[in-house]
């Protein structure tokens, strides 16, 4: 086998973009998931930010704009799910399905007109001398300003959730909601707030989709990465840095076999595409192996629903 | 997911059917089955041409209705029943996935007629069809041949399938008649429809090297990365020179509206029986869209003489000689390959690097 064409740099940088939106999705689903709330509307919300992006980024000429509104979108079609789920006590499960379906028919319906329209090239932030740097410089300084905010991001909501009061609370909601309510907070505000979070996560995820990845609007284009990004959160046992770690694994296999296959390296393409899900489900059954260490992880209250009776 | 899209295909069912819930017996009703999204602007948005070109035609004579991203497998199966079950009289399935399904369902229902698209299995309510795409690969891969300047030619494959292994052989065995250095890199995703991975994999294959990108998969990703990086890329099913005015040499087009006319006419006459349509270039189910002008004259002359030849008859893409990938005879030196063994097509020919799945 000849491995030396094959250019590691290259496919990092390639992996990456791809795992990008599983991270922004799956950082803002650990969010509402430590909330105490299992939100399965991921993919909805995420093909919601990839039309409303990329038509606010088509209409005004600024990618960066277009990021913003596929945040929006994402958010605004989240306080569906949270307005029933918090102040109507709707099943989480079955509404997160709900919003999935929803999702995907109205972003068809929005993106109707525009099919076939090429959206404005989100740049490289381009480090004057350091990006010109050979292998370090493509490897460090060689990405989109998301790809750096998407990192950011999981530092902030780690350091949010770990390091300040509102974490604490945030996550008193998740694993205790009586306890939380009982000392005054506001369980349902407070979740709101987590799936909003977790809905603008998702749709910035979405709008990568459709302005970055494959800069194109097409009906049903996210193809299931908001399922992964929710597979993702129980992988890194919902702690952040492990939401990276699962993400890049994910991205990182698939392209590897993408690209051992351009190589024309003979390994069977079937045992290669299944490798990504594979190793999930490995991972799932030996985190769930040991039972005390789950149920740490696991928010206690995780797809309850909180009902103040008093 | 397969539980949503389940649920999301009996809703998109409900509302596709509630229209002609309460309409006179008289019109004949037509049902569609899709594989992806109609705006995928490639193999599901032809068919759903198709279905409207029966309205068209025959106007309040006809009914249509259509249920779109139904998975194959047994999913199909439950759609099926339900829109066999609503007094539909033919049902158009247009997957090779839905081959086993259309199957089992036209069993249970032997007065609704069926007709699969691109399988080999056939029953006394059961037609099938195709197009001989092949003819259309055989015209693009000459160009991609002539067009290379790497040698290296990029190929997404979606699953080895005999319909998708033929297209591989038939565009192989043409860029090597036009330029004999030329090199096959077939990466397979194992979906139909998935931009994501469709763009993962034409980055991948341009990383090594590939300046001309063919596809067998749904949606016109693969062509908006060749515009961003640069190389040329064929349209897939439809013409998709939107997403890459300068990437676009030309695209295979599929033309499903002739064919599904005839067999809705067929039901209103009473005439309709199970048959099998492998039609292509020359009786129009195969085109091919307006060449770019990045094609010089020399190799648009070749591939309109090629067009030509082969809509004539007078060129088949598969005419011997031609080796298997090891190498052993399969077609001798002027022998035609039969339809049966194309249909059921599953090797490489030789020259074709790589091992060809299971």
């Amino acid at each position: 086998m000849d491995f030396s064409s094959l250019n590691a740099v290259a496919m990092i940088v390639l992996l990456i973009g791809a795992a990008t939106p599983i991270l922004l999705a799956a950082i803002g689903e650990l969010v509402a998931e430590k909330s105490g709330v299992l939100n399965l509307g991921v993919e909805g919300m995420m093909i919601i930010g990839a039309v409303t992006g990329f038509i606010t980024a088509t209409t005004t000429g600024s990618p960066m704009l277009g990021f913003a509104g596929g945040a929006l979108g994402g958010a605004l079609v989240s306080t569906l799910f949270a307005f029933l789920t918090q102040y109507l006590h709707s099943n989480q499960v079955a509404t997160g399905l709900a919003l999935t379906m929803f999702g995907l028919g109205l972003a068809a319906l929005m993106g109707r007109n525009y099919n076939g329209i090429k959206p404005p090239r989100t740049d490289r932030l381009e480090v004057p001398g350091l990006s010109d740097f050979p292998v370090l410089g493509e490897l460090l300084f060689s990405y989109d300003p998301i790809i750096y905010f998407s990192v950011f991001l999981v530092f902030a909501v780690w350091w949010f959730l770990n390091r300040t009061r509102g974490g604490l609370v945030l996550r008193a909601c998740g694993e205790n909601h009586d306890a939380a309510h009982s000392l005054g907070y506001n369980v349902q505000l407070i979740r709101f707030g987590a799936i909003m979070f977790g809905g603008a996560c998702a749709g910035l995820g979405g709008a990568y989709v459709s302005l970055v990845r494959v800069p194109q609007w097409t009906e049903g284009m996210t193809a299931g990465v908001g399922w992964i990004a929710l597979a993702i959160v129980v992988f890194a046992s919902w702690k952040p840095w492990r939401v990276i770690l699962g993400a890049y694994m994910f991205g990182g296999i698939t392209i590897l076999q993408l690209s051992l296959q351009a190589l024309g390296i003979s390994i069977s393409g079937a045992y290669l595409s299944m490798t990504p899900y594979i190793v999930t489900i490995v991972v799932l059954v030996i985190m769930s192996a040991d039972r005390k260490r789950a149920s740490i992880n696991a928010p206690a209250c995780l797809g309850r629903s909180f009902h103040a009776s008093h | 997911m397969k539980f949503t899209k389940t649920l999301a295909a009996a809703a998109a069912m409900g509302l596709a059917l509630s229209g002609s819930a309460y309409a006179d017996a008289d019109p004949v009703k037509a049902g569609f089955i899709y594989v992806g999204p109609i705006g995928d602007l490639g193999w599901t948005w032809t068919h759903d041409q198709g279905r409207l070109a029966v309205e068209a035609e025959y106007g309040d004579r006809v009914e249509t209705s259509y249920v779109e991203s139904v998975p194959e497998g047994a999913d199909a199966e439950r759609v099926m029943s339900q829109m066999a079950r609503s007094g539909v009289d033919i049902i158009f399935t247009t997957s090779f996935g839905y081959m086993d399904p259309t199957i089992n369902v036209a069993a249970e229902f032997p007065d609704v007629a069926f007709a699969h698209a691109t399988g080999y299995k056939r029953a006394e309510n059961v037609a099938t069809y195709s197009a001989r795409f092949y003819e259309g690969r055989y015209v693009i891969g000459q160009i991609a041949g002539a067009m290379t300047e790497t040698n290296k030619i990029g190929y997404i494959a979606s699953f080895p399938i005999p319909e998708v292994v033929r297209g591989i052989n038939s565009a192989y065995l043409a860029a090597k008649s036009v330029n004999p250095d030329v090199e096959f890199k077939v990466v397979w995703v194992y979906t139909w429809f998935d931009p994501g991975k469709e763009a993962d994999a034409a980055n991948a294959l341009i990383e090594q090297g590939v300046d001309v990108i063919m596809q067998h998969t749904d949606s016109p990703a693969a062509m908006t990365i060749a515009e961003e990086k640069g190389v040329y890329a064929f349209g897939q099913a439809s013409d998709m020179s939107a997403f890459g005015p300068n990437a676009q040499l030309t695209a295979i087009l599929d033309n499903w509206g002739p064919y599904y006319i005839d067999r809705v006419g067929a039901i209103m006459d009473g005439t309709w029986e199970s048959t099998d349509v492998w039609d292509g270039i020359g009786a129009g189910m195969v085109g091919i869209a307006p060449f770019s002008d990045k094609i010089p004259a020399d190799v648009q002359a070749l591939a309109t003489e090629t067009i030509a030849a082969i809509a004539s008859g007078e060129l088949h893409p598969f005419t011997g000689p031609i080796n298997k990938q090891d190498g052993t005879v399969w077609l001798a030196d002027g022998e035609v390959a039969d339809d049966g063994t194309l249909a059921g097509l599953n090797f490489y020919v030789e020259g074709i690097d790589g091992e060809l799945p299971n």
